[in-house]
């Protein structure tokens, strides 16, 4: 079998659209064009149909109820929909958000914008391994403390939090706890029924469905209660007002089908392509892990190639689309901020590559990218001062730097 | 990012890899940069008895950009007398890779990688003729 380049290896920035979803999500844009919210015609009565179908389908993927799946634009909307809905809602109780250093952007930011209006907000350090030392997380609750947000996968180092111990501790203080679990549908069993978990948010375009759409859980049992941020005709029972977007959303409902379905089988042939990857790999001279092994989703593969800086690294491995960290941030130059919370010295978090795996990688490519990574990274150190000092066995914190 | 032409060519194709003994009295090595800044420079020429640099070789950690701008300025140090090779400027290095903006400082690194080993350079000479 001949292997196509570029190879899509950056499934955690987005994954391709399955053609059993596209298939489904056509005729709602020719045929059943309706407008979910038309009551007073079978146009409008076929899409609400479709709607309904595919709220339960993401429902039943996460064990929730149907009723407390809230459609959004995605997980950008949904978690600012949950963490400034929620914080102003409760606000009452009190104004201290926990949060965690290594949250996607549309957490950080959310809760930055919160404290400008007057919260304050605690931004916990993980452990060197990416995870939250729970005790760490039960010391940082105050009385004040009305709302936690922390990610279930995280999209760089592919680590799995705790949620149901840190949900716990959030249920125990009366602290409304959001998850952003953008990056684990299909990758780990989520069962909201069990997990003390408040507020989840939800992206199609991860999971094999189309992108401008999303999801947000709001718990009923207890009733879960959020301020609207998007103010109009009053869909999404008030909390998300906008002409739903009927095939975005068929097109989720069935993208969530299949993972319910296949994610077992997927997830064992994952785990196979990622330790093939992982071995290969570790051939290579001062290669690092980042983030741990073992609590972890097996698409995720995020490794520091030491002495090689990242970005010309891309640049030599153009055969294959990775990324140096989250899409979201790879414009600018600065190394990775969840490599530095990590407590990754510079050079390391500089030379970091998160290789994502998905639905259509193949053994062959896997191959194919460990022979291009290995010939790259010695053609790189060729060319470092950095490596031709280490093999001098100069210690590189002992050198006097001119920063610039 | 779009890299130019030039700096493709630099980069797959680098010019003058490698390392001159930094030891000669001949030879000045400029490193420049800082790991945790994301690049390092490192340039070393060796000049003849009539003070003509007839060889230069750079190792760089850093973007494509840097490693294309120290590149070129190898190939145009080479039979420069250290006059002439201080008087090479960062912003005909950028016009010549045609470095977008947030890339210049790749090419003032070259240039302050190349007054570090003529200033080597001349301060190893000067001892020597101290010395003599």
């Amino acid at each position: 079998m001949t292997v196509h380049t570029p190879i899509y290896l950056d499934y955690s920035a987005t994954t391709p659209v399955d053609p059993r979803v596209a298939e489904a999500m056509i005729p709602f844009i020719t045929e059943h064009f309706g407008n979910p919210a038309s009551r007073s015609h079978s146009f409008g009565w076929t899409a609400e149909k479709a709607v309904e179908n595919a709220r339960e389908e993401v429902a039943r993927l996460v064990n929730a109820d149907p009723r407390e799946i809230v459609w959004t634009s995605g997980a950008t909307e949904s978690n600012n929909l949950a963490i400034k809905g929620a914080a102003h809602f409760y606000s009452g109780k009190g104004k201290h958000i926990i949060t965690v250093q290594t949250e996607h952007k549309a957490v950080i930011d959310a809760v930055r914008e919160l404290e400008r209006v007057g919260f304050e907000a605690t931004y916990l350090q993980p452990e060197p391994d990416g995870l939250i030392d729970i005790e760490k997380f039960k010391a940082a609750i105050r009385p004040d403390t009305v709302l936690a947000s922390v990610m279930m996968v995280n999209n760089e180092i592919g680590v799995i939090q705790d949620i149901e111990a840190i949900g716990n501790l959030c249920r125990a203080n009366n602290v409304i706890f959001h998850v952003d679990a953008a990056q684990a549908t299909g990758k780990v069993t989520i069962d909201l029924e069990k997990l003390p978990v408040d507020l989840m948010s939800f992206s199609a375009h991860k999971t094999y469905g189309p992108k401008g759409i999303g999801a947000l859980y709001v718990r009923r049992k207890p009733r879960i209660r959020l301020e609207a941020q998007i103010h109009g005709g009053g869909q999404e029972r008030g909390f998300r007002s906008g002409t739903l977007a009927t095939h975005q959303i068929v097109g989720m409902g069935e993208a969530f089908r299949i993972a319910r379905e296949e994610m077992e089988l997927e997830n064992a042939r994952i785990r196979r392509l990622r330790d093939r990857l992982l071995t290969g790999l570790q051939d290579i001279e001062e290669v690092y892990v980042n983030g741990d092994l073992k609590q972890r989703v097996p698409h995720n593969l995020n490794i520091s190639f030491n002495y090689v800086e990242g970005e010309s690294l891309i640049m030599a491995v153009k055969d294959i689309a990775v990324s140096s960290g989250s899409a979201c941030t790879s414009a600018s130059l600065e190394p990775s901020y969840v490599l530095r919370a990590l407590g990754r010295s510079d050079e390391l978090a500089h030379s970091s590559i998160r290789f994502s795996i998905g639905r259509f990688t193949t053994e062959e490519e896997v191959d194919y990218t460990i022979e291009l990574m290995k010939s790259k990274i010695d053609k790189l150190r060729e060319l470092s001062p950095l490596w031709e000092m280490y093999q001098d066995g100069i210690d590189l914190n002992s050198v006097q730097w001119a920063a610039h | 990012m779009a890299y130019s032409d030039k700096v493709l060519d630099h980069y797959e194709n680098p010019r003058n890899v490698g390392s001159l003994d930094k030891n000669d009295p001949q030879v000045g090595t400029g490193m420049v940069g800082a790991p945790a800044c994301g690049d390092v420079m490192k340039l070393q020429i060796k000049v003849n008895e009539q003070g003509i640099i007839e060889d230069a070789k750079f190792k760089t950690y850093g973007c494509g950009s840097a490693i294309a701008s120290s590149s070129l300025v190898t190939e145009w140090l080479k039979g420069k007398s250290l006059d002439q090779a201080a008087e090479i400027k960062n912003s005909a290095i950028a016009e010549e890779l045609a470095l977008p903006p947030v890339k210049i400082h790749c090419s003032v690194l070259a240039e302050d990688a190349i007054k570090a080993a003529v200033a080597d350079l001349q301060s190893k000479q000067t001892g020597k003729k101290e010395a003599a």
